[in-house]
């Protein structure tokens, strides 16, 4: 008897748990099921069924250039990666490895500029930017986006670093390991999937980044956020070309999501939560 | 431990972070601290002149100042009472055995991943347009008057948006925190005779402080600092109704071409924010000395 109300209590649970998943996964649903729509279908009441024309993704694309707004995207959010892991890999090592009285201090001290409101320095940055002629382009978003993300990239960093038990250097020294055999042979192979982890998080929070990026940019090197906001204002019946920029817009950053998650949790919470 | 060699090479190795991030928090800080002082119109920069205290007090006696203030602090309060609610009870039922667990945490985590736009678009059009909304077909399906959400409700709107987008991060923490939670603990107060309520109340709950903390922390800092999803929807209206703090300035400075202003309620925002931030650093700063 116990087990056949074990079983009927997981049908229970797997039918709330479904019904809540599609509710909360609807909006997204939906968006993919309107891009293959025709316009007078989008806004012709609720229909899961959609006629099934690709005409909006060619239309986005021969229109409004969406490869573009792509491209700045890939480029904005690997290249600020690759610059903060170039940073980020010295220090964080050093804080594991040969940690000081004031190592603490440091990690606490990047910690506080990302709280800094992002607000609070526009003007100034934007005054910046216009001065040295960075504004809307490649090379001044991703200076911007390197440095609100390097916090938490040092921070990730250090906690997987950390991680790597000091004990196995010292076999390895006592084995004749010179520091380059150590570096190679012992110490990459144990950061590298750390490594991993931290920049697929950073690729995700670059591409979705929606402040400096609408800010510093117009058309140049807008990347996606600025594209889609651009679609804000009511320009007719526009919402199957909308849903179909939408769901190529978040596509690629859902599906590197979906394997995240882990990495997620630890790299959002400082470490707090693993 | 440390010789002064790897002392001296740990100091290099960190030295082009913290350099840059010095640089990057000094600079256009103080740059801002200056510019409130001053007034500054970006359309007259010519007429430049020392101002005292007084964009503190254009924006102290602005009626929209306390709007957004308000605004402020609803749409926080709101989005974290739906998430960490929400997400302690999602959290508790991913966490029970289920058929197509990975399936189903894929679906419910997926609107974290939508940039801003999108999410606010998606939901303004799709979702809560009075004419061609879902929401609109059910109530007419219901024989009802569609509501016309941002006009009538638009601070309302915002926040089921940041809440949808902001729920996946709740849940997934609360989560991964529940399933750290002793089995055998759990066994144990089961045959003791405890209820669901009461494990989850004098088990469950204190197991989670934590986790609730950190997540009410950081959504906070994020929260603060809502921006896109106002943008797209409401653009802060109508009036200052939807209007926040970060939106404020937003409009001030950008808009109203008002630098000493704009500066002014940035540095208000960098107090408040370093208040919410004094706490995290509290909650965190504990992990770090375990």
């Amino acid at each position: 008897m116990a087990r056949k109300s074990t079983t009927q209590s997981k049908i229970v649970w797997t039918v709330i748990a479904w019904v809540v998943a599609l509710v909360i996964f609807f909006p997204i649903l939906y968006a993919v099921i309107t891009s293959f729509k025709t316009e007078p279908e989008a806004i012709d009441g609720f229909s899961l069924i959609p006629s099934g024309t690709f005409e909006n993704y060619i239309t986005v694309q021969t229109q409004r250039d969406y490869f573009k707004p792509f491209t700045n995207s890939v480029i904005l959010s690997i290249g600020s990666t690759i610059l903060a892991l170039i940073f980020a890999i010295p220090a964080a090592w050093a804080m594991a490895f040969a940690p000081t009285r004031r190592t603490k201090d440091i990690l606490m001290w990047m910690l506080s500029t990302k709280m800094m409101p992002a607000v609070a320095v526009l003007l100034p940055i934007y005054i910046l930017f216009r001065n040295f002629g960075l504004l809307d382009t490649r090379i001044g978003l991703t200076i911007m986006l390197t440095l609100i993300n390097l916090p938490i990239v040092v921070w990730m960093l250090y906690t997987y670093f950390r991680e790597i038990p000091g004990e196995i250097l010292e076999a390895a020294r006592m084995d004749g390991a010179n520091l380059w055999k150590e570096i190679v042979y012992v110490l990459t192979p144990m950061a590298v999937p750390g490594i991993a982890s931290t920049l697929l998080l950073n690729i995700i929070l670059a591409w979705n980044e929606a402040f400096w990026t609408i800010q510093l940019s117009t058309t140049n090197a807008a990347p996606l956020t600025a594209f889609i906001a651009s679609f804000s204002s009511p320009q007719g019946l526009f919402w199957a070309k909308l849903s179909a920029a939408s769901t190529m817009a978040i596509a690629p950053i859902l599906i590197l999501g979906w394997f995240s998650q882990k990495q997620l949790v630890r790299g959002l919470t400082f470490g707090a939560v693993k | 431990m440390a010789t002064q060699n790897t002392k001296t090479l740990a100091r290099l190795m960190m030295a082009p972070s913290v350099i840059a991030l010095l640089v990057w928090m000094v600079i256009p800080l103080s740059m801002t601290l200056y510019y409130s002082f001053q007034n500054y119109n970006l359309l007259t920069p010519q007429n430049v002149s020392f101002g005292g205290f007084f964009n503190y007090q254009y924006f102290y006696t602005d009626p929209a100042f306390f709007t957004a203030i308000w605004n402020t602090l609803i749409l926080v309060v709101g989005v974290l009472a739906i998430t960490v609610i929400g997400g302690i009870a999602i959290g508790l039922l991913l966490d029970q055995p289920i058929f197509g667990q990975g399936i189903v945490r894929i679906l419910v985590i997926s609107p974290f991943f939508v940039m801003p736009p999108v999410a606010a678009l998606i939901w303004k059009n799709m979702i809560m347009h009075p004419s061609y909304g879902v929401l609109a077909d059910i109530a007419k399906f219901f024989g009802l008057q569609p509501v016309d959400w941002f006009a009538q409700y638009p601070l309302f709107s915002v926040i089921v948006i940041v809440a949808w987008q902001w729920l996946p991060f709740a849940t997934l923490i609360l989560l991964t925190a529940l399933q750290s939670l002793d089995g055998e603990q759990k066994e144990a107060a089961e045959m003791d005779g405890a209820n669901f309520v009461n494990r989850f109340i004098y088990l469950t709950l204190p197991h989670l402080s934590r986790a609730i903390t950190v997540v009410i922390l950081i959504q906070t800092i994020f929260l603060l600092g809502i921006y896109a999803e106002i943008l797209v929807t409401t653009n802060g209206g109508p009036g200052y109704a939807s209007t926040n703090l970060t939106f404020l300035i937003y409009r001030t400075a950008r808009l109203g071409y008002d630098v000493g202003g704009g500066a002014a309620g940035g540095i208000i925002a960098v107090v408040l924010a370093n208040i919410v931030a004094i706490f995290l650093m509290r909650a965190v700063g504990k992990n770090l000395d375990k």
